[in-house]
């Protein structure tokens, strides 16, 4: 194999010149002429019933162009699920829920028609908790939950209930199983529903034009999957809807699904087709727009005396809120999963996803697996304790190995990649087996943990993305795609990878920034970690198309067959002969011989990757192929606590993820620091509270604390093991998710070891830590 | 509506404001330098930092009002003809910038602190920076690059050329 110049080196990005100047335009900075500004009423109350609604004061002010109700708007939106409004219709399901939109010349004027609108609402039965919402005679949140259109053969809502999906996973007999394990634990856990918190808030403008056409600009992860769902919701063809994105302020799946785009539209529809422009407020990211849901687990493990796992039962209860699009996909995959990266012989999980009246879920970084690995791995550790095994050998005895299934049937085989490999690393790079050294101040112990992670994409058996590269006139590329570069860096590794393919200087290849669905080829959505992947293999195609092209070309014009041009220094030339070199310039819009005869044409290159060999789940056993790969990793943690304060301290978190092939050591490692501090967030910090009434308290960054550079761990390490995903693009896997999963579970590992005492719920804040601390001392623990 | 004259990187700028305005919206919306970002609206974020006399200041909580007769400088202003200051570069070879949203008032805040302590210890990078937001990077990459920054020539460059008592603002 040739040696690589660019991939699997540290490019640096090319888009960070714009932002380092202040040139990289977000759709917050963007304006339109005849732009209207748009602000929204939201709901009170997270259970009422819209009694009345009281607009004429606000549309006498000067300078309101349209007020809009959700009676008039008979649309029901979803990717997943189709169970949610555009603005409230009838009754609100969470406190927060837009309930009146205007649009108007500027944005203070129409934040000051809002404060105008009188809304009378009825407030009625509301249910809070998830458990308690799956029980009979409840208040029903979508009484017509049987009606609403769904993916059907994948998603199971049952008519009647709060429950939007039950996923089951079924593997050999549990009870007999743990019924004969010779060890066996029971333990629970809670996760609260935490924010996305992306520096930029959602934002959108539409705009209506002649013909029922429509353009939007929309600081979104799905340009596709928005124009998708905009057309089915609307009726509208998908060449009539037009979808620019361009830099987009970070998402972590919080742009995943539709947002603010449906508003947009059917406001400029109102305004005669006028641009408006919405743009979430802080607190309307935090309590409008969707979260990662809230979770209980239950999980029963049962093994045998030496230390294998028998048997694993889990009920998995997820808190979707008042809308469950996005939620359902995520109890589906965080089921498949829902046993750790563990060989579980037998298996039982029931993951249900369950509507109550809070802030809806959506996807999140992790996509439900930092969740149910904040209890998969706590139980581990448990476990491991119970059988006076060191955790890491329990844990190394226990993941999946060549030869074993994974516990939908899957076989895992060597290109799967090496989690032995992974969690002996992190481990390593911590002191794994040596105590910790004695922190000098008495009121402070210290302790080590250790956890390990997995993840797949979730996405439909047919997921797809395409590439297009068209050469320049002088050589140069531009590569168009249509996953989206909100911050993981993918844009630079697909030039790296397209410049390593075309042989053609880096300096020369561009991806084209702003998405445009008008130019830019198909991709479903920019989450799961699968951009880098199928991204990286369309790019492959397309730079193979090219230069299958480039060849023909100078093959005619050196008279030679084409399999005997070589590509090499952005020029082609017949093998064995360099001095016939023609450059890339005078091949990329076709060749010209002396005598002025031209041949071959502009080049363009397409490229195609496709999800293979997936399927959906059986729907009694969960049984099946839902993965088109996965990757796995660990973190290992040590700590200090202060035993005064409650507050914890990280030492070193060192992290280990198989990468299949670092595409770019520097974005990589970039991404798993940003990744694990995101996680210690969910760890130490972040989390919603309502009060009794379903009323969300800590809406802002005062009340809602993510982590600051004072947060940062003393000491942090990445560590990427390289064991090759048989059908990526150098071999590569994605990891963008992966560095915050299970980081909670390994602190809360650490946090045992530390002061002997078991939590449960997150997050592991100095008031929980220092309280459980207190209780223990005077007995009560 | 108020009349003021302030500079904004180094310019001149006249305008008609409401007394309500605040700098973040005179910066954006009117002189649409759109570098400078709204992440809350209410000081709690630090991505609409600029330097205000050469101080960093949460823009959207300052009124335009106040800025009169004096010195805005904002993210438009730290390249100095066509060339990337060494604080941006190292932001760039660090790998400290990715969806790019905090970087400009993050920029912001590091100038402030290199304007003011040429050599700043990492204790004092992340301090400076503690008031600027980031959910992607994780801080570290951003401390290196703003130490980088202090370590490069424009340090020198920095001590000479800069009021050591940071800024004309007494």
């Amino acid at each position: 194999m040739r040696d690589l110049k660019y991939v699997g080196k540290g490019v640096s990005r090319e888009d960070a010149v714009d932002k380092v100047s202040g040139a990289a335009r977000y759709t917050h900075d963007l304006i339109v002429p005849g732009m209207l500004h748009a602000a929204i009423v939201r709901s009170p109350h997270a259970s009422a019933r819209i009694v009345s609604i009281e607009t004429d004061a606000a549309e006498a002010v000067p300078g309101v162009r349209v007020i809009l109700t959700g009676s008039g708007l008979c649309y029901q939106l979803g990717l997943y699920m189709q169970d949610k409004c555009i603005l409230a219709r009838d009754v609100v399901r969470y406190q927060g829920e837009a309930v009146v939109a205007v649009a108007a010349d500027t944005l203070d004027i129409a934040r000051a028609a809002c404060r105008l609108i009188e809304v009378e609402y009825e407030p009625i039965d509301a249910v809070l908790d998830p458990q308690e919402a799956m029980k009979d005679g409840v208040h029903l949140v979508h009484p017509d939950l049987g009606l609403y259109e769904h993916m059907k053969g994948v998603f199971f809502p049952k008519a009647g209930t709060n429950i939007a999906h039950h996923q089951k996973i079924r593997k050999g007999d549990f009870d007999d199983a743990f019924a004969n394990a010779d060890v066996t634990l029971t333990a629970e856990f809670y996760n609260p529903p935490v924010q996305h918190a992306p520096m930029e808030t959602h934002a959108t403008i539409a705009q209506v034009l002649p013909g029922d056409r429509v353009e939007l600009w929309t600081s979104s992860q799905s340009p596709y999957t928005v124009r998708h769902l905009m057309s089915v919701a609307f009726g509208l063809p998908h060449a009539s809807i037009r979808v620019h994105v361009p830099y987009v302020g970070g998402g972590f799946g919080g742009k995943a699904g539709l947002g603010l785009e449906p508003l947009a539209y059917v406001l400029s529809k109102a305004a005669d087709g006028r641009p408006v422009k919405v743009v979430a407020t802080r607190e309307e990211e935090f309590n409008t727009l969707p979260s990662r849901q809230g979770l209980h687990a239950t999980i029963e493990i049962g093994c045998s005396n030496d230390g294998k796992i028998e048997a694993l039962k889990s009920t998995y209860v997820w808190d979707a809120g008042a809308y469950a699009d996005y939620g359902v996909n995520i109890g589906r995959a965080a089921a498949y999963s829902g046993a750790g990266p563990y060989s579980v012989p037998n298996c039982w999980i029931d993951s249900y996803v369950v509507y109550t009246n809070k802030i809806f879920g959506t996807a999140f970084r992790g996509f439900g697996h930092l969740e149910v690995l904040w209890g998969v791995e706590r139980a581990i550790d448990q476990m491991a304790r119970k059988l006076d095994m060191d955790p890491a050998e329990f844990r190394r005895l226990n993941l999946l190995k060549e030869g074993d299934e994974t516990i939908t049937g899957e076989a895992f085989t060597s290109g799967h990649g090496d989690p032995v490999g992974c969690l002996d690393a992190a481990a390593e790079a911590i002191g794994w087996g040596t105590p910790s050294a004695r922190p000098s101040d008495a009121s402070k112990v210290r302790g080590k943990g250790i956890a390990a992670l997995h993840k797949a994409p979730a996405m439909p058996t047919y997921t797809s993305c395409a590439a297009v590269i068209k050469l320049d006139e002088d050589g140069g590329a531009d590569v168009l795609i249509s996953g989206v570069d909100y911050g993981q860096g993918t844009y630079t590794v697909l030039r790296q990878i397209a410049a390593e393919e075309l042989r053609i200087p880096i300096e020369r290849v561009h991806v084209t920034w702003d998405c445009d669905t008008a130019f830019s080829p198909y991709d479903w959505q920019t989450v799961a970690s699968r951009f880098a992947y199928m991204g990286g293999n369309a790019v492959i195609e397309a730079a193979a198309d090219c230069l299958r092209q480039i060849r023909e070309t100078a093959g005619r014009a050196l008279d030679v067959s084409p399999e005997k041009i070589v590509c090499e220094d952005a020029a082609a030339y017949a093998k064995g002969k360099p001095e016939s070199r023609i450059p890339y310039e005078k091949l990329a819009l076709g060749y010209t011989f002396p005598n002025g005869n031209s041949i071959g044409g502009p080049v363009i290159g397409h490229g195609r990757f496709i999800a293979t060999g997936l399927t959906h789940l059986d729907p009694e056993t969960g049984q099946g192929l839902p993965a088109q790969y996965w990757t796995y990793g660990a973190h290992a943690v040590e700590i200090e606590v202060d035993t005064e304060t409650g507050e914890i301290e990280l030492l070193k978190i060192a992290t280990a993820i198989d990468a299949g092939k670092v595409l770019n050591p520097k974005l990589a490692t970039g991404q798993v620091v940003g990744g694990v501090v995101q996680g210690l967030g969910s760890a130490l910090w972040e989390g919603f509270q309502f009060d009794e009434n379903g009323r969300f308290l800590n809406p802002s960054f005062t009340d809602y604390k993510i982590p600051t550079a004072k947060d940062l761990p003393r000491e942090t390490e990445q560590i990427f093991l390289e064991a090759p995903q048989p059908d990526g693009p150098y071999g590569a896997r994605g990891i963008a998710e992966h560095p915050m999963i299970s980081v909670p579970s390994a602190i809360g590992n650490a946090l045992y070891d530390a002061l002997g005492i078991e939590f449960a719920e997150l997050p592991l804040n100095v008031e929980r830590v220092l309280l459980r601390i207190l209780e223990e001392r005077s007995g009560k623990g | 509506m108020h009349t003021i004259t302030f500079h904004v990187n180094g310019a001149s700028q006249t305008v008609h404001v409401a007394a309500t305005t605040t700098l973040l919206e005179l910066l954006r919306d009117r002189l649409q330098l759109t570098g400078t970002k709204e992440g809350c609206g209410i000081g709690e974020c630090g991505a609409c930092t600029v330097l205000l006399d050469g101080a960093p200041v949460t823009s959207c909580l300052v009124l335009a009002v106040e800025v009169d007769g004096r010195s805005v400088e904002t993210i438009e202003g730290e390249a100095k003809d066509g060339q990337l200051s060494a604080l941006q570069q190292a932001f760039i070879d660090a790998g400290a910038v990715q969806c790019g949203f905090c970087t400009p008032g993050m920029i912001m805040s590091a100038r402030g602190l290199l304007q003011r302590n040429p050599n700043p210890s990492d204790e004092e990078i992340v301090e400076a920076i503690a008031g600027n937001l980031c959910r992607c990077t994780g801080y570290e990459a951003v401390v290196d690059a703003i130490a980088a920054a202090a370590r490069s020539s424009e340090a020198p460059r920095l001590l000479e050329d800069d009021d050591p008592a940071g800024g004309a603002d007494a």
